[in-house]
């Protein structure tokens, strides 16, 4: 146990926490608006798709493969949807079929490709990032989509609540999936076998082998859940801005790359937690907010965040150096 | 007799259609695509019109695929190139737009001209240089790297101009990317010039070699007594510096510079280079082979464009072509396993 709490301080959880908790801080210091039940509300709402896709990701990156062409994926899938229920009409039930049938679809794709070409995942993921958007707009002439039907505007909740100035908040769709998504791969990563399968073949895909994993079936586990979340993830975001628009996400998938790399992830494989993730997503979007809610231009966001990713691998990986030249010996 | 068949096989080493089987493919993959092109748009793929606007189209994205290629084969990437060359493209453009006196004429344009190239080359070779610095010295990942400093140019691109267009360039610098000289587009000769200096600094050059054997492995470099991290630094900045080129001819081309120019070229930088046969992870890769690639890219968008079909389709077909022609080298390799 003391060992265990010794490993905590000296993780990148900890100071990604304390990170977090230093600027909550100064921003409730600085700001009046901050530390409100709407802001922290409007925050969560807003970054929750990045934060579905991102613990999707993650597992990716566990299993040592990358995935680029989740955006894409979410486009498509929020694409059909939309084009559906407003064409024909449909409940909750197909609204969530719908993306997450098409997410896994092109993730087995992805799987099958990766695993039989046997190229590096972020060759072909680039790829079929090309083919699936490519296609989307090539059918579809990249048209956005309004007018939802009035019960999707209204979306889901479980509870409401009033806020201090009166205005109702809910546990609305977008925080439901979030929740969901962390804890559904928070169990499969930590308490099912397939989720230690996925570290053992990130950590070493050869030695995964030669004890008899299945790889094919690794390979399809890990893209069709990224597949499914980014699915589920395009639905959120659909459902948030009450728009389907083709270039709304597709471009942004190095962003989320960066945020699960800044909550310690190797893009090696076999090393990654969900909590560092959630608190690598969670950085970026407080970041945002509060420099918006002191009222820097939000043109400076990405140089604050751009700095912010530079320092926090660089520290890391300075970190590692001088600890391996601790370490130092002749290795055979 | 045997003079020039020796002579035959020099041109084709040259060539490396005899060393490299994947550049085989690709000229037979490229002629099938010409053919098919020329066989249902008879008259028109052939046109002057459509050979010119190809090469004024292939140098951009050919010159940021070289700038990839570079540290792809030493087994790190630069994600960052978009963003450099985007920098590097408003700096330059912000110096001739607010630099030359109105009416000014004679020496005062030239000298500002020449200032604004200068500085904005000297821009982007500082930026690959920090990149280098970073991945060399601080032991950052090349992916981590580049995505940080991609991260921050572009936030410093768009905070520069406020997401506003800069726009109104001077004649002779429109030139560069919009010129003819003896009938051959400025881009290109500008495009081949680079790739021909490159090409020799990877096969002819001590550093070329340090680049290929740190793709192959960069530990026994190391162990053979190479500066690697020297090696970074060179491969980085001569990366960046290529994005500078890029650049100059983009903003001459669009006759402005923005934050945003460009920015769906970068995972295609990836794409060409690959399907030109650089290893992902570095050691393997020519220069003949991305030419070929960014010509079998352009073939089929110009050919789809001369159809009337969206350019969208056309990036849905290179990222087919790409796993058909991994698909391909999968087989060959099976076969020639059968054949041992």
């Amino acid at each position: 146990m003391k060992l265990r709490a010794g490993r905590f301080l000296k993780s990148t959880e900890f100071y990604l926490f304390l990170v977090i908790a230093g600027i909550m801080v100064f921003l409730t210091v600085l700001t009046e608006d901050f530390f409100s039940v709407e802001n922290l509300f409007d925050v969560l709402m807003s970054y929750s798709f990045l934060g579905v896709m991102a613990v999707g990701l993650l597992v990716v990156l566990i299993s040592g493969g990358i995935d680029i062409s989740f955006t894409a994926t979410a486009t498509v899938a929020q694409y059909v949807m939309a084009t559906t229920l407003i064409r024909h009409g449909g409940g909750w039930w197909l609204t969530f079929l719908i993306p997450i049938a098409i997410g896994i679809t092109l993730g087995a794709m992805n799987a099958l490709l990766i695993y039989s070409l046997r190229v590096h995942s972020i060759i072909i993921t680039i790829a079929t990032l090309n083919i699936f958007y490519g296609v989307l707009i090539f059918l579809t002439g990249g048209k956005w989509i309004y007018n939802f039907p009035d019960w999707f505007a209204q979306g889901l909740s479980l509870f409401d609540f009033a806020a201090a100035s009166g205005k109702i908040y809910s546990f609305s769709l977008s925080i439901i999936v979030l929740v969901a998504a962390i804890a559904i791969t928070g169990f499969i990563l930590n308490k099912t076998s397939v989720g230690r399968q996925i570290y053992a073949m990130g950590g070493n895909t050869e030695a995964a082998k030669r004890v008899g994993f299945n790889l094919l079936g690794l390979h399809f586990f890990v893209y069709c859940y990224m597949g499914f979340l980014a699915g589920t993830a395009g639905l959120v975001q659909a459902q948030l801005v009450q728009t389907v628009a083709p270039n709304s996400m597709v471009g942004r998938e190095l962003e989320v790359v960066a945020a699960v790399v800044l909550g310690g992830a190797s893009l090696a494989g076999g090393a990654g937690t969900l909590l560092g993730t959630v608190l690598g997503v969670a950085l970026i979007a407080i970041m945002s907010n509060g420099l918006t809610l002191m009222g820097v231009s939000s043109y400076w966001h990405q140089v604050v965040i751009g700095l912010i990713i530079l320092g926090s691998v660089s520290i890391t990986a300075f970190n590692r150096k001088r600890e391996e030249k601790r370490h130092a010996g002749i290795e055979v | 007799m045997q003079g020039s068949r020796s002579e035959t096989q020099k041109l084709k080493s040259l060539l490396s259609l005899r060393t490299d089987p994947g550049s085989r493919y690709l000229v037979v993959l490229l002629a099938a695509l010409i053919g098919f092109f020329s066989l249902i748009l008879p008259g028109q793929f052939f046109r002057t019109a459509n050979l010119q606007s190809i090469a004024f189209q292939v140098p951009e994205l050919g010159l940021l695929s070289v700038a990839m290629m570079i540290p792809m084969l030493s087994g790190g990437i630069n994600l960052a190139i978009i963003a450099t060359a985007n920098l590097t493209g408003i700096l330059t453009a912000f110096i001739l737009t607010r630099f030359i006196p109105a009416g000014a004429a004679g020496a005062v344009p030239i000298l500002v001209i020449v200032t604004a190239l200068a500085m904005g080359l000297a821009l982007s070779f500082l930026i690959g240089l920090l990149n280098g610095w970073i991945i060399a010295y601080l032991g950052v990942s090349p992916i981590l790297a580049t995505l940080g400093t991609m991260t921050l140019i572009e936030g410093i691109n768009m905070a520069s101009t406020k997401g506003y267009v800069i726009s109104g360039l001077p004649e002779p610098v429109l030139f560069i990317g919009n010129g003819v000289v003896a009938g051959i587009p400025m881009p290109i000769l500008v495009f081949a010039l680079s790739a021909f200096l490159v090409a020799l600094v990877l096969r002819r050059t001590p550093l070329g070699v340090s680049i290929y054997m740190m793709g192959s492995n960069e530990k026994a470099t190391l162990f053979s007594g190479i500066d690697i991290r020297r090696v970074i630094l060179k491969i980085y900045s001569l990366s960046g510096l290529l994005c500078g080129v890029a650049a100059i001819i983009m903003i001459s081309r669009f006759n402005s510079a923005k934050a945003g120019y460009a920015s769906s070229y970068l995972l295609v930088t990836i794409l060409a280079a690959v399907l030109g046969g650089v290893d992902p992870f570095g050691g393997f890769g020519k220069m003949l082979g991305l030419i070929l690639a960014l010509l079998i890219l352009q073939v089929i968008s110009s050919g789809l464009n001369l159809l009337g079909m969206s350019a969208h389709l056309a990036i849905a077909l290179w990222g087919g072509i790409l796993i058909f022609v991994l698909f391909v080298n999968l087989l060959r390799e099976r076969l020639a396993r059968i054949k041992v």
